[in-house]
């Protein structure tokens, strides 16, 4: 016997797994320029997080986003589109892999800059307790992230004015190919702690035991208590980014990457091989649908390259398209 | 009729706005204390929790505003230096600027940025000492700099009240600045230049202090060469057939721009007058910093790197010889 919830897990998992490989496919085809950065492997992350947040709580990511954001309920239908560039995608296609952003499921947007997405919750965080609102945000980053000044203040400025929102590191052991233990002094729990942000460090593969964490950090920042600190040990199986297959670095052992998918969350999530199969096969017809979707999706018109630059429709002047 | 004050009638903008719509608020160092000039008063009367004193985090509450703007409220950041703008130009011009376009147009940013005592105070030296408005500009960050009270006034309303980030300049020269108000203070549109002075001979582009150094050297040079002061008011977006009208009435132009010389405003606007083949009776002169400029702090060499009045008559003369 299997929980209910363990079939919705593994359904999250499933999604953003098969998601992730068509991804990788269309960018071999060359149907998704400018790569993607694989999140394969950290599943249980977003999963675990996202299913500890209500519809109205809200998100930002990072330029490894797309889990995070099919896991707070974006179309991948839409989010695929976004990736290939079309019309149809959940930006119009103006945001690509590193942008796609859902405002209407709280989804604030995935960041290019590492760290960048830290203080952004913050603020949407004062927001809703300026508005009233019980809403919280989780902010998700990088052990990369640990090094930027703006993370380390927007921390001490959510731990100051208690807001709302969850710091959630996914330490997958590498800023590209910078180990932790030669990019991060100290630690990741130490940097929280510092601020006097209760942190704990969560098995990142058992999306159970993420979900669990999130949901009391969650509590404590509905009930007004403020931040919590979330470090979980996670792993990519990929490459950084799709390109890194092309210039071969070589920063990891295959017996690592072996050990580490020993303890593929999708494995660990315990459900029974016999529903398991069944969400497989929901799961591959639907991103079967996806690539349709996608690829019969319109390109844009280049002739709006510079549309939605203003939300007034002020459009420059010198230089553009029209 | 009451004397205005540049830095009274920001504030009063901003009471008026706090006032007017509960999703504005205020953020910045020592706002509370009030110690730049733009804030007295305003915490007593909304609240800490809406004129919020920060810590020393510019980057991340340069940020928090923008997560603030993007549910619902209408922040406004208060900057104490205008160099920290190089601090936080990732947050304004990479992030805030960028997201309405990456996202397709699911969503604005009206987070207000305002920059009071930008440029040149005396000797507060190299790294006080900047007018950074050329980099937004060039960006496309909808950049403001008035130049009187009732400007200032009309700017910041306006900015707070667009949907978009805007930053105000409010130049440390201009603070100064008094005006007699006779009629009821409004929004100035963003976007929109203002004649200060009509002219027949030359159109000197001015903006922000530089406004009133140019009236200054027209009055002084009144009776032998008449000046029209053109003041843009809004850098980005430029009121291009403003400046178009008031060539084509005067036929010469002069640019004084208080930033540096390479890739500034008075580049832009010499390029712009000469690409829409506006005839000229005279070469251009532009009026600026020097290429790379840092301003030293010894007054005397302050000074000898600023754009001024000097500067501005030879340049007045030399297109009408
Ligand atoms: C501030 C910043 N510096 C550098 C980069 C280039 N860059 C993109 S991702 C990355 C590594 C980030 O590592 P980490 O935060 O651990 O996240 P991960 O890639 O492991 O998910 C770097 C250096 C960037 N985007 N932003």
């Amino acid at each position: 016997m299997t929980t209910p919830e363990a079939a919705l897990h593994y359904r999250g998992m499933r999604l953003i797994r098969s998601f992730e490989e068509q991804a990788l496919a269309l960018v071999r085809s060359g149907e998704i320029v400018g790569g993607i950065h694989p999140y394969i492997g950290q599943e249980a992350v977003a999963v675990g997080v996202c299913a500890a947040l209500r519809a109205d709580d809200q998100l930002t990511s990072t330029h490894r986003g797309h889990g995070h954001v099919l896991a707070k309920g974006a179309d991948p239908r839409r989010m695929l589109a976004e990736l290939a560039g079309r019309e149809s995608g959940l930006n119009k296609g103006r945001g690509g892999s590193m942008h796609a952003a859902d405002l209407s499921l709280g989804i604030l947007g995935a960041n290019g800059i590492v760290g960048a997405g830290a203080p952004i919750a913050a603020g949407a965080a004062w927001a809703a307790l300026r508005q009233g609102s019980d809403r919280v945000v989780a902010t998700f980053f990088g052990d990369g992230a640990l090094n930027q000044g703006v993370l380390l203040e927007a921390m001490n400025l959510a731990a100051l004015w208690r807001l709302p929102v969850l710091f959630v590191c996914e330490n997958n052991g590498y800023a590209t190919t910078l180990a932790v233990r030669d990019g991060v002094a100290g630690s990741a729990l130490g940097r929280a702690a510092a601020f006097g942000i209760p942190a704990q460090e969560v098995d990142g593969m058992d999306v159970a035991a993420v979900r669990a964490a999130a949901e009391q950090a969650v509590v404590r920042a509905r009930s007004g208590a403020g931040p919590s600190f979330l470090e979980c040990r996670t792993y990519r199986f990929e490459g950084h980014h799709t390109m890194e297959r092309r210039v071969r670095v070589n920063y990891r052992t295959a017996e690592e990457i072996d050990s580490w998918r020993q303890r593929d969350p999708l494995e660990l999530c315990g459900l029974d091989p016999v529903q398991r199969a069944e969400v497989d096969q929901e799961i591959a017809q639907l991103i079967a649908e996806a690539v349709r979707f996608a690829l019969a999706g319109a390109h844009p018109d280049p002739a709006g390259a510079l549309d939605h630059l203003y939300a007034d429709g002020l459009r420059p002047r010198a230089g553009a398209p029209r | 009729m009451t004397k205005l004050s540049y830095a009274k009638a920001l504030n009063r903008a901003l009471a008026d706005e706090l006032a007017r719509d509960p999703a504005v608020c205020v953020f910045g160092e020592d706002v509370g204390a009030g110690l730049s000039g733009l804030t007295p008063g305003l915490q007593a009367r909304f609240g800490a929790d809406r004129v919020v004193d920060t810590p020393l985090s510019e980057q991340a509450f340069t940020s928090l505003a923008l997560g603030a703007a993007l549910t619902g409220m209408r922040p406004v950041v208060e900057f104490q230096i205008p160099s920290l703008l190089f601090l936080v130009f990732e947050q304004i011009a990479n992030q805030a600027h960028k997201i309405s376009l990456m996202t397709g147009g699911q969503i604005a940013a009206p987070v207000t940025y305002v920059v009071p005592g930008s440029g040149s105070r005396d000797g507060w030296a190299g790294q006080h000492s900047d007018h950074p408005y050329s980099l937004f500009a060039h960006v496309g960050v909808k950049t403001l700099l008035p130049a009187t009270p009732t400007d200032a006034y009309g700017l910041l309303v306006s900015a707070i009240r667009d949907p978009d980030p805007v930053v105000l300049f409010a130049p440390a020269g201009a603070l100064g600045v008094r005006e007699d108000v006779t009629t009821e203070l409004a929004p100035v549109p963003i976007g929109s230049a203002r004649i200060h002075r009509p002219g027949e001979d030359v159109t000197v582009v001015a903006a922000g202090h530089l406004v009133h150094d140019a009236l200054a050297v027209a009055e002084e040079l009144a009776g032998e060469i008449s000046v029209e002061v053109f003041d843009p008011r809004s850098l980005y977006p430029f009121d291009w057939p403003a400046l178009a009208a008031s060539l084509a009435r005067t036929g010469r132009l002069v640019v004084i721009d208080d930033s540096n010389r390479m890739c500034g405003l008075g580049a832009e606007v010499i390029a712009t007058v000469a690409e829409q083949g506006h005839r000229l009776r005279a070469l251009p002169r532009r009026i600026t910093r020097p290429d790379g400029a840092v301003l030293p702090f010894a007054l005397g060499l302050d000074r000898a790197v600023q754009p001024g009045r000097a500067q501005l008559r030879d340049a007045v003369r030399a297109v009408l010889s």
